[in-house]
C-alpha cells in the first residue's frame, strides 16, 4: 500500500506556554518541539501496516519552515519511506487552507491511505482530515480507534461519548487517528542512521483562501491550589459540607 | 433577514444535550440577525417525536428527515444533506462539539469549501464576520479567530450557552434526504453504548474519575458506586488506567482523551499529570483524594484529601447518598 500520512510540528505540550508582545503568537523561548501526539501515532500505524505487508511505501508530508524537516526526519528514523516540505513560514490555522495545499500534493500520486492526526495538539482545529477528504474527493472516516486495512477496504471503530460505532468505506481513504489505536515507537539508532539517506524534497506550499484567521491569544484565569480539607475518611463530613456550602454542588 | 440552522444531534433515537445547546445558540444569533432557527432532527422513523424539545428550546422550524437510512449516524448523506441547506441565505450552523458535531461539521464544510470553527466557546456575530474563542494548547490558551466565511459553520463546546426554555410551538416540516442514504461510500455499521456510567463525560455535571492509584481493575466499582450516589455523574479515567484496560479509551481524560469541564470532577488515585490537567483544569470545582500530600493533583484542587482511596470513597458515597436525601 501506498501511505501518506501528514504531520504538524507542534511545540511540546507539558509547559505552561506565554504569549509573545504581539498578542497573537507563543512566546517560543525555550520551547521544545516534536509531532503532533496523534500525527505520530498515525505515522506508526502507516509504518505498521507496510512492516506487515512486508511492502509499500509511507510519505510523511509537513507544512511550514525549515524547522519541520526535523520533524520529518524524526519520521523517517520511525521507518518512514520518503518526506516532503511544503514550505511556508507563518502559521497558518485555516484548515481549509491547509487541506488544500495538503490536497495539491497528494493528489493524483496513487495514494491507497491517507492519514491525519484526529486534531493537531496546539491549535485544537479538528478540520484538516474532513477537509482534505473533500479536496482530494476521497471517502473520509475520522477520529479512529481501531483500523483495518486487511482486506483492502477501510473497517474502524470510533469512540464517542460512551459509546463507540464501527465504520466501512472502499479505499483510497482519508483516515484520522485517534487515542487507543497505537503509541508511537522510539526511533532506534539503526532507523536514525537510515534516516540520513532518505529523500526529503522540499516544495512551496500552494494554500488556498484563509477565511479563519487568528486575532490574538490570552491565558485563562490561573487555578489558585485549594486547601487540604482532612486526613483519611475522617476528612469526609467537612468535605462533604464545603461541597455543599461553599462549592455549592451538592 | 437569514436564518440560523442547528443540527440536533441524536444518538440511537436519544436526542444529545449538544443538540439543543445548538438551537439556543442559533437563536441567539436569529435574534440579532432577525432570522429564524430552522432546527434538524435525522433519524428512523419516529425521530421527530423530538420536534417538541427543540421548539421549546428555540427552534421556529423544526425539519425532520426521518428515514431507515439514518438509524446510525450517516456522515455522507447528512452533511449533503445540510450543505444543499444551509448554502442558500443561512448566516450560521451551528453543531455539537461532541464525536458526532465534530465529524459532521467538517464534512458539511469540506462540501461547501468552506473554512469553520470548530470546539467554540463563546462567538460574536458582527457585519459579515464572527468572532469565535476556542481552547487551544492542552486548554491552556485561548484563541480568538475571525470567522469571514458565510454561512459561519460552527461547532460549540458543551457548557459554552446554557438552554432556555420559552413558550414557542415550532412548526415542522418534513425534509428528506439529498442522495440516497444507501448509495454513500461511508457506512457506519453499528453503533452501541459502552455500558457503565449512563451520563457521558460530555453531558455530566459530575465527573468521578480514576488513576492508577486504585490498584486493580475492579476497585472502579468504588469510583462507579460515587457517581451513582451523585446520581447525575459520569465516570472518567487517566491515561495509565485506560492503557492497562482497565477502562475503555473513551473514558480518558486529557490532552489525548476528552477535554471536559463539569460543575465538579472528582480525581480519585490520581497523580496530576500536565497531560491529565490539560482535560479538566477549566472544571468549576475540583476535589482530590491521594495518599501521597505532595501529588500535583492537589496544585489544582479546590479541596483536597489526603488518604487513601479504597478507605475514603465507601464512607464518601456514604455521605454523598445522605446528602441527596437517599
Ligand atoms: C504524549 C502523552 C500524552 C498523554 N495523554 C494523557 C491523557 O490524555 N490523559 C492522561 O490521564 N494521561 C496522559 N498521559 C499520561 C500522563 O503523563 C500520566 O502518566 C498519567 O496521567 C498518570 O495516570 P495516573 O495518575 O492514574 O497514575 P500515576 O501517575 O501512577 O499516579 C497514581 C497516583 O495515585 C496515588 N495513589 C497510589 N495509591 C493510592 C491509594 N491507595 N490511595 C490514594 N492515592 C493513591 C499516587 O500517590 C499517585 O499520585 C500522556 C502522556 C504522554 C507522554
Ligand atoms: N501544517 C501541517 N502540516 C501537515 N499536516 C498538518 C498540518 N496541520 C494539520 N495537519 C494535519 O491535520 C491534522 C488535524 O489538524 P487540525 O485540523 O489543525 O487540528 C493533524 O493531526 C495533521 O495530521
Amino acid at each position: 500500500m501506498k501511505i501518506a500520512v501528514c504531520i504538524k510540528r507542534v511545540p511540546d505540550q507539558d509547559v505552561r506556554f506565554k504569549i509573545a508582545p504581539d498578542g497573537k503568537s507563543i512566546d517560543q523561548t525555550g520551547l521544545k518541539h516534536d509531532m503532533s501526539d496523534f500525527d505520530g501515532y498515525a505515522a506508526e500505524v502507516a509504518i505498521q501496516i507496510t512492516e506487515k505487508a512486508g511492502a509499500g511505501e509511507v510519505t510523511v508530508v509537513s507544512i511550514g519552515s525549515d524547522a519541520v524537516q526535523e520533524t520529518l526526519r524524526k519520521a523517517l528514523s520511525m521507518g518512514a519511506h520518503k518526506a516532503v516540505q511544503l514550505k511556508h513560514d507563518a502559521e497558518v490555522h485555516d484548515g481549509s487552507a491547509i487541506a488544500a495545499a495538503l490536497a495539491a500534493e497528494l493528489k493524483d500520486r496513487g495514494y491507497d491511505l491517507i492519514l491525519t492526526g484526529r486534531m493537531a495538539v496546539d491549535t485544537q482545529n479538528r478540520s484538516v482530515g474532513a477537509l482534505l477528504a473533500a479536496k482530494l474527493g476521497l471517502p473520509f472516516v475520522g477520529a479512529v480507534s481501531q483500523l483495518d486495512t486487511s482486506s483492502g477496504s477501510v473497517k474502524a471503530r470510533r469512540e464517542l461519548e460512551g459509546a463507540y460505532e464501527l465504520v466501512e468505506c472502499p479505499l483510497p481513504a482519508v483516515v484520522s487517528i485517534d487515542e487507543g489505536i497505537t503509541r508511537a515507537r522510539y526511533p532506534s539508532l539503526k532507523g536514525i542512521m537510515a534516516a540520513k539517506k532518505k529523500p526529503m524534497e522540499v516544495r512551496p506550499a500552494q494554500l488556498g483562501e484563509q477565511h479563519y484567521v487568528l486575532e490574538s491569544l490570552a491565558l485563562p484565569a490561573e487555578r489558585t491550589a485549594g486547601r487540604i480539607v482532612g486526613e483519611g475518611p475522617d476528612a469526609v463530613p467537612e468535605l462533604v459540607r464545603l461541597l455543599k456550602e461553599e462549592a455549592k454542588v451538592l | 433577514m437569514s436564518n440560523v440552522f442547528a443540527f440536533a444531534e441524536t444518538r440511537l433515537g436519544k436526542l444529545r444535550r449538544g443538540g439543543i445547546e445548538a438551537v439556543t445558540a442559533a437563536r441567539q444569533v436569529a435574534d440579532q440577525v432577525d432570522g429564524h432557527v430552522h432546527a434538524m432532527l435525522a433519524g428512523p422513523a419516529g425521530i421527530g417525536e423530538h420536534a417538541a424539545v427543540l421548539a421549546r428550546h428555540g427552534a421556529d422550524v423544526v425539519l425532520v428527515l426521518e428515514h431507515d437510512g439514518f438509524a446510525n449516524y450517516n456522515p455522507e448523506a447528512l452533511a449533503a444533506t445540510i450543505a444543499a441547506r444551509v448554502g442558500s441565505g443561512y448566516r450560521a450552523a451551528f453543531f455539537a462539539a461532541s464525536a458526532q458535531g465534530h465529524d459532521l461539521v467538517a464534512r458539511t464544510a469540506g462540501v461547501m469549501g468552506l473554512s469553520y470553527a470548530s470546539d467554540v466557546t463563546s462567538f460574536a456575530f458582527g457585519g459579515d464576520a464572527a468572532t469565535v474563542t476556542h481552547p487551544g494548547y492542552t486548554n491552556k490558551v485561548i484563541q480568538t479567530f475571525r470567522l469571514s466565511a458565510t454561512p459561519a459553520l460552527i461547532s460549540l463546546r458543551g457548557g459554552a450557552v446554557l438552554p432556555v426554555e420559552s413558550a414557542k410551538a415550532g412548526a415542522v416540516e418534513a425534509v428528506s434526504s439529498a442522495v440516497d442514504p444507501g448509495s454513500v461510500r461511508v457506512k457506519v455499521t453499528k453503533t452501541e453504548a459502552t455500558g457503565g456510567a449512563k451520563l457521558d463525560l460530555g453531558e455530566a455535571p459530575v465527573i468521578v474519575s480514576g488513576g492508577r492509584g486504585l490498584k486493580e481493575a475492579a476497585n472502579f466499582k468504588l469510583v462507579e458506586d460515587l457517581a451513582a450516589a451523585f446520581g447525575n455523574a459520569a465516570v472518567g479515567a487517566t491515561r495509565a488506567v485506560t492503557d492497562d484496560g482497565w477502562r475503555p479509551h473513551s473514558d480518558q481524560i486529557g490532552q489525548t482523551g476528552r477535554l471536559v469541564s463539569p460543575d465538579l470532577y472528582i480525581a480519585c488515585g490520581i497523580s496530576g499529570a500536565i497531560q491529565h490537567l490539560a482535560g479538566m483544569r477549566t472544571s468549576k470545582t475540583i476535589v482530590a483524594i491521594n495518599k501521597d500530600k505532595d501529588a500535583p493533583i492537589f496544585k489544582v484542587a479546590d479541596y483536597g484529601i489526603v488518604g487513601d482511596v479504597l478507605q475514603v470513597l465507601p464512607v464518601l458515597t456514604e455521605a454523598v447518598k445522605k446528602a441527596k436525601g437517599g
